[in-house]
């Protein structure tokens, strides 16, 4: 379930309160967030849209932990993550979240195996482990057959499933994606929110997604509208 | 070890660049290797001295001589062991371009003196026997081609005349700095044959001390023992006349110093530029790093990892070019064993990793310190 008002009491997964941002922009004071409340429980698909500007990117930066709030709180899974220390955040990040970008961000001198890889270097898996962690997920994204390919090699879908599978080796708690199809044509969007669907129900996975694409936005469970930094419920997924 | 595929990834990202960068690296070490060869061969007698040997020269210079008397005065002085003499004879061999040292030594204490110098029991046998008899360093044999029997014809120089001696013996110096270019022949030899202002004369004392700790003392003694006698004499420690000889070509220290570390600080200044070019290029990279959670701190060890190994596999190339290519040099420095020692091959790799580190320092620093969120808008 998901809700905006701030009265969510149940151990949901996601629990904003009144969260704010304001950014400097020169001699601009932007307040971007303002007192933004949300309550996410788990296996849920949320989607964000808005205008350009609205502060979309910036709720999902302050739910992933790359960016702190001027004010309010975040916490996830039981974790309050707007106290922790730089440090601490980049190691709960590293456990927590897995992140989908528009322009996939992929390493270029790397091969898709071994962009998959990355985050699993950060643990304690022996190399074979990790092996067999990344052919599992690429198995699941389908790109078992271009794991030794490397970026320039793959077309934009076949980049983002690399980089979806990226996000999901490690098993995180949720993902956070920030307009996944908007560098794709019609058919590879429609495959990646095909892929995105089945994480979700058959997987459980609970995906907070950013996106101006209406079509994309279908799929989820609920849409949300960032409306002068604060969140409005507009509509129910049927899907 | 994990991550090294990433750094060699990131290396490999640019050859051309990571080539040259390498090669930057492996030219300044290259000329450091040979610049600290040439040191050595300069220094080679300061660094072999013996701690506990004292050399005694005519107070006025050391070309002119000291009365082989003086021999039994200096054993009486406290805490001298033993005492040896030698002299220049400064012959020409074939051509004056192949120099190489010739003393006219005590073959009786000599080879006591200097245990250092090792000459086979037979050889050295041989060499008592011979009135005419050498023994010549290793490394001028085989410059030579001279074999133990050769008869060899040197031509003197301030003593007139054709010398010929037979080769009876070759030493060789038992620690990798000792010189190996020396060329001995039995005083009685001079003294029977060279000038009659010559005779009773010696060009320097070397005299063993009991104790180290008392060179000051012993040299003290020495020097006011001969006090106001019409042959002064000035006394040193063995290493302390090294070096003032060494210092009598130049000051080849200062040289070395000087062009390496002109060397050093612009290979600084190239590499660091590179590594900051290369770390601004992928500021997008490096942040999707972090995100996926890559800690500040790993970043700078990987930044700084990339520019270690570009210094490491540089200036083990530089070096090891260098270690191979500084015997060459001995033809351009006549009578001097150029190599490379150990020890400065492991100073040149420190050196190049230290500029390796110095150079990835500042990128490493800004990659860690970048914010994610403002990286990622750059993207």
């Amino acid at each position: 379930m998901v809700r905006v008002d701030g009265k969510g009491g149940g151990p949901g997964l996601v629990r904003v309160r009144n969260l704010d941002k304001k950014y400097q922009r020169g001699s601009e004071e932007l307040h971007v967030l303002q007192g933004l409340n949300l309550d996410v429980d788990k296996g849920e698909f949320v989607a964000f849209m808005g205008p350009s500007g609205s502060g979309k990117t910036t709720l999902l930066n302050l739910l992933g932990g790359l960016d702190v709030p001027t004010a309010g709180s975040i916490s996830v899974a039981g974790d309050e993550i707007t106290s922790m220390s730089s440090s601490r955040l980049t190691a709960w990040r590293a456990r927590h979240v897995g992140f989908v970008f528009q322009m996939y961000n992929l390493i270029p001198v790397l091969t898709g195996f071994q962009n998959v890889e990355l985050p699993l270097l950060l643990t304690k898996l022996s190399k074979s482990e990790r092996r067999a962690h990344v052919e599992t997920v690429l198995g699941l994204v389908g790109l078992s057959d271009r794991s030794g390919h490397y970026p320039r090699q793959l077309s934009g879908g076949q980049e983002q499933r690399v980089a979806i599978a990226r996000a999901i080796v490690t098993d995180p708690t949720f993902l956070l994606c920030d307009e996944p199809t908007g560098d794709l044509d019609r058919r590879s969007a429609d495959e990646i929110m095909e892929l995105i669907d089945r994480l979700v129900h058959e997987h459980g996975k609970t995906v907070l997604m950013v996106t101006h694409d209406p079509r994309a936005a279908q799929r989820a469970h609920s849409v949300l509208h960032l409306d002068k930094g604060t969140l409005v419920e507009s509509a129910e997924s049927a899907v | 070890m994990r991550f090294l595929a990433l750094v060699l990834a990131n290396l490999g990202r640019k050859k051309i660049r990571t080539t040259l960068t390498i090669g930057s690296f492996a030219v300044a070490l290259f000329l450091f290797g040979l610049l600290a060869a040439i040191r050595g061969a300069f220094n080679q007698g300061v660094e072999v001295a013996g701690a506990d040997r004292l050399v005694v020269i005519n107070r006025v210079s050391i070309i002119q001589p000291l009365p082989v008397a003086y021999r039994d005065r200096l054993l009486r002085v406290p805490g001298v062991k033993a005492v040896t003499y030698a002299s220049w004879f400064g012959g020409i061999y074939q051509d004056e371009r192949n120099f190489f040292p010739q003393f006219a030594v005590d073959p009786e204490t000599w080879r006591v003196m200097y245990p250092e110098y090792v000459v086979p029991d037979s050889q050295w046998a041989a060499f008592m026997k011979d009135r005419q008899g050498c023994i010549a360093g290793e490394a001028t044999a085989k410059r030579f081609g001279w074999k133990i029997g050769d008869r060899i014809p040197i031509k003197g120089s301030y003593l007139q005349g054709m010398w010929e001696f037979n080769l009876r013996g070759i030493y060789r110096g038992a620690r990798p700095d000792d010189d190996n270019t020396q060329f001995w022949f039995r005083r009685e030899y001079l003294e029977e044959n060279g000038p009659a202002w010559f005779k009773g004369s010696v060009g320097w004392y070397v005299v063993r001390i009991a104790d180290p700790d008392d060179a000051a003392k012993v040299v003290a003694a020495v020097d006011k023992g001969f006090a106001n006698s019409p042959w002064e004499t000035k006394t040193e420690t063995e290493k302390g006349f090294a070096a003032s000889f060494a210092k009598q070509v130049g000051n080849i220290e200062f040289l070395v110093l000087t062009i390496g570390g002109v060397v050093f600080f612009t290979l600084l200044l190239v590499t660091g530029n590179t590594m900051a070019i290369a770390v601004r290029e992928r500021v997008g990279e490096l942040a999707v790093l972090k995100t996926v959670g890559f800690s500040d701190a790993l970043v700078l060890r990987l930044v700084l990892g990339e520019s270690l190994a570009v210094a490491l596999v540089g200036g083990a190339i530089g070096i090891l070019a260098a270690k191979g290519g500084s015997p060459g040099l001995s033809g351009l420095l006549p009578g001097m064993a150029v190599y490379l020692p150990g020890r400065d091959l492991a100073v040149g790799l420190a050196l190049a990793l230290l500029v390796g580190l110095l150079a990835g320092a500042l990128p490493a620093v800004s990659a860690m310190r970048l914010k994610v969120v403002e990286a990622l808008r750059r993207v």
